[in-house]
């Protein structure tokens, strides 16, 4: 079982995540303007790198907050976590309510 | 190639055994090649055997960074139906399962493939509701399926749990007779042996590290025991489909992931056919060995590690002690992980990518196995013509495009 380091709630054990899959793949503004190989790139075309990989994950049964992680898919091993950019309240203070 | 018959078995005991020939050639890989197949596992050495037996390539190799049979090909849990409810699922499953049914004689070589029947448990009602659909659209597509009831379910397998009081009391199944296991390593090694036959170069431990293009053409494989000339390039790599993408500049609509599978210490005979649930997601079968052959379902996290987490064997576990708690207090004897390529409709890509000369056949996700034959023999029409079979035509690259997705998600028997 991994243990994951939740920026808000620290390490807790792999079951009270869910995985959101790779990070960054940002919905078109304008998704008429696409065409369909546009579209199609952005619904269903995966990086799935061996090696690094910038993934979501969501801390369903604890903060319920999604955050990235930077993790080896080989290895399995995280170098990071952060919260996502944007996110209301910085972790560890009390705004993060 | 020596034949295999009850007549060579005889000969070669009276030989004390020391006769044998080597089932298949460990060449060196030749500078240039008519094609070449990235990936020896099963649906790689199909590919292979059909393309020199039905369309004459024989000046091809298959180049395997492992082993033979190291792969998803010995790792999995070597359950065979074409029970799919979408009609090119289904047509293309069956194909295969009718290759199946001759595969031995085909091969000269027993590929132990055993037609004892698969059951799809239903636990709700809306599972009953998608059996009998599923089993409808069977029958409109010519495939044996019935649905069962739990008195039929009792008396094909005594063992199981079918109390009204369970957490997920069995209300029905599905039922094809004709679907059943088979011997995974021997269905490599057969699939080796025959196209090695034909004059197939099956090249092991070398990897692939690059495709070469000459403009919007494959000219070649970069391989750690050097460069391969070739204008066609079929790869059937699985788990490490993207890899390959990468390597040509293309973008496959796929995430690998590890799945897990188990095998028990061996047992006297006790469960005659193979049982599926994708409710509470086990699936379960004895080998010949009196192994219970036990899978599981993947985890949700990306992996290339071949091993996955505990918890997920745990959730295997629980699903088959619900089902037969019998089977409580058996003992597993190893436990594994193989790497599968999810698709985004559990569909399989099997075409012609924008680069001429290079074909991909991935995406078969947790369900391969079964469509081994089926695979290759669509795949080496795909790569010998350079247009896909009327099998595969639907199974094309492009539906991710044009929206024609074939969706086999929770459809397919089980949920994947």
């Amino acid at each position: 079982m991994l243990i994951i380091d939740c920026p808000w709630c620290g390490e807790r054990d792999e079951t009270e995540f869910s995985c959101g899959g790779e990070a960054g793949i940002a919905r078109p503004l304008r998704p008429e303007s696409l065409s369909d190989a546009e579209w199609g790139d952005y619904l269903f075309m995966r990086s799935n790198p061996r090696g690094e990989h910038r993934e979501l994950w969501n801390h369903a049964y604890g903060c319920r907050r999604w955050f990235v992680a930077v993790r080896d898919t080989v290895s399995y091993r995280f170098s990071s976590t952060a919260a996502l950019p944007g996110t209301a309240g910085e972790p560890g203070t009390p705004d993060a309510e | 190639m020596a034949r295999y018959s009850a007549y060579s078995l005889l000969r070669n005991a009276a030989s004390h055994n020391r006769h044998w020939r080597q089932a298949f050639r460990n060449p060196d890989p030749k500078s240039a090649y008519d094609a070449v197949i990235v990936g020896g596992g099963g649906h790689g050495l199909a590919t292979a055997y059909y393309l020199a037996k039905e369309h004459g390539l024989r000046n091809i190799a298959v180049l395997e960074k492992g082993w033979i049979g190291g792969g998803n090909t010995g790792r999995n849990t070597t359950i065979v139906r074409s029970n799919y409810l979408w009609t090119e699922a289904a047509l293309l499953y069956e194909k295969s399962l009718k290759l199946w049914e001759s595969l031995s004689t085909e091969l000269n070589f027993n590929v132990m493939f055993s037609q004892r029947g698969v059951y799809n448990l239903g636990h709700t009602l809306q599972d009953m509701r998608d059996i009998e659909r599923r089993v409808s659209a069977n029958r409109l597509n010519g495939i044996d399926a019935e649905v069962v009831g739990p008195a039929e379910i009792e008396a094909r397998i005594p063992h199981i749990n079918l109390s009204r009081d369970s957490r997920y009391p069995i209300l029905g199944a599905s039922f094809q007779s004709r679907g059943g296991v088979a011997r995974h390593d021997a269905v490599a090694w057969g699939f080796a042996r025959a196209a090695d036959a034909c004059g197939v170069d099956i090249v092991q431990q070398c990897e692939v590290t690059g495709i070469r293009r000459n403009g919007d053409e494959v000219s070649g494989v970069e391989t750690t025991r050097g460069f391969v000339a070739t204008p066609k390039i079929g790869v059937v790599v699985a788990g490490h489909a993207s890899v390959l993408a990468k390597m040509a500049g293309i973008r496959l609509p796929l995430e690998s992931h590890p799945l897990q599978a188990f095998v028990s210490e061996p047992l006297k005979p006790v469960l005659h056919t193979v049982v599926m649930s994708s409710a509470v997601h086990g699936y379960i079968s004895q080998s010949d060995k009196g192994e219970l052959v036990i899978g599981a379902g993947i985890d949700a996290y990306n992996g290339y590690g071949q091993r996955g987490s505990f918890h997920t064997i745990e959730h295997a576990m629980a699903a088959i002690i619900e089902l037969f708690p019998i089977f409580s207090r058996v003992r597993l004897l190893r436990q594994w992980g193989g790497i599968v390529d999810i698709s985004p409709d559990a569909c399989p890509i099997i075409g012609k990518t924008r680069v001429k000369g290079l074909y991909f056949n991935c995406g078969w996700g947790t369900g391969g196995f079964k469509a081994t034959p089926g695979s290759g023999w669509v795949f080496a029409h795909t790569i010998a013509q350079d247009e896909p079979q009327e099998l595969n035509a639907a199974f094309d690259l492009d539906r991710f495009s044009s929206g024609a997705l074939i969706d086999e998600h929770g459809a397919a028997a089980v949920a994947h």
